[in-house]
């Protein structure tokens, strides 16, 4: 399934509590061009709901939430 | 639609309580929100230079504090349980990935929070302008009552 998304860059925010994966994202996401595709895996569960509205308040987009045991991926593509 | 502004009061200098201002306050910048904090009171041991990651915890007074086996409150009141409680709060918060208060003080500060220390408070407790980390600016209720007067949210810590 994750297969279909292309992304460039990962990052690995597995093991980090709020608010690090969040802080960890916009740091990513600033270093990327637009419409480029930032790939982050987290195990906060809180991190799925707070991944959103990052991205709602922000103008990012979350291509794809894809949910493993006990981790989270995320594609966020950084708005144009 | 404007940027979205915050400002926060942190009054408080025990370790658990220097956590909530700053995980807002860089929350809210990775949120592109402007964020103000006023630091006031005890508040201003957690930008005391060299201070951020000496902040303790006390076991008294605190029925929720979260300790191996219940203690009862003389016993919490003997000399090595504050920091046996402040070992034990770090190593819980360090086991679950959160950062430091010093970690998430930086982050604030590279993120471009506003930091500002309270005059009046740090000349009543012998605070001078040099104890204080820099990046740090200085006034009084008047400088946070106009920053809070454009904010959407102000909280008070």
């Amino acid at each position: 399934m994750s297969a279909d998304i292309k992304f460039d860059q990962i990052l690995d925010a597995k093991g980090l509590a709020c608010p690090l994966p969040i802080l960890k994202t916009k740091k990513a996401v600033e270093s990327l061009s637009k419409d480029q595709v930032l790939k982050v895996e987290t195990t906060d569960p809180g991190s799925k709901n707070d991944m959103a509205s990052w991205a709602k308040r922000t103008g990012n987009e979350i291509l794809k939430v894809e949910e493993g045991s006990g981790t989270f991926t995320f594609f966020i593509k950084k708005k144009g | 639609m404007g940027k979205t502004k915050m400002t926060i009061i942190a009054s408080k200098g025990s370790l658990d309580m220097a956590y909530p201002p700053l995980i807002l306050a860089t929350t809210a910048a990775a949120m592109d929100v402007d964020v103000t904090i006023f630091f006031t009171f005890y508040g201003l041991d957690i930008i005391k230079k060299g201070n951020a990651d000496k902040l303790k915890i006390s076991p008294i007074g605190n029925p929720a504090m979260p300790m191996p086996v219940p203690i009862p409150t003389l016993v919490g009141s003997l000399p090595g349980m504050e920091a046996l409680a402040t070992a034990m709060m770090k190593s819980m918060f360090n086991k679950h990935g959160v950062a430091s208060i010093g970690q998430l003080l930086d982050l604030a500060k590279e993120s471009g929070v506003k930091l500002i220390a309270c005059q009046m408070t740090m000349d009543v407790m012998g605070v001078k302008q040099s104890d204080i980390v820099d990046g740090v600016e200085f006034g009084g209720a008047a400088t946070w009552l106009d920053q809070a007067s454009d904010a959407q949210i102000n909280l008070f810590i």
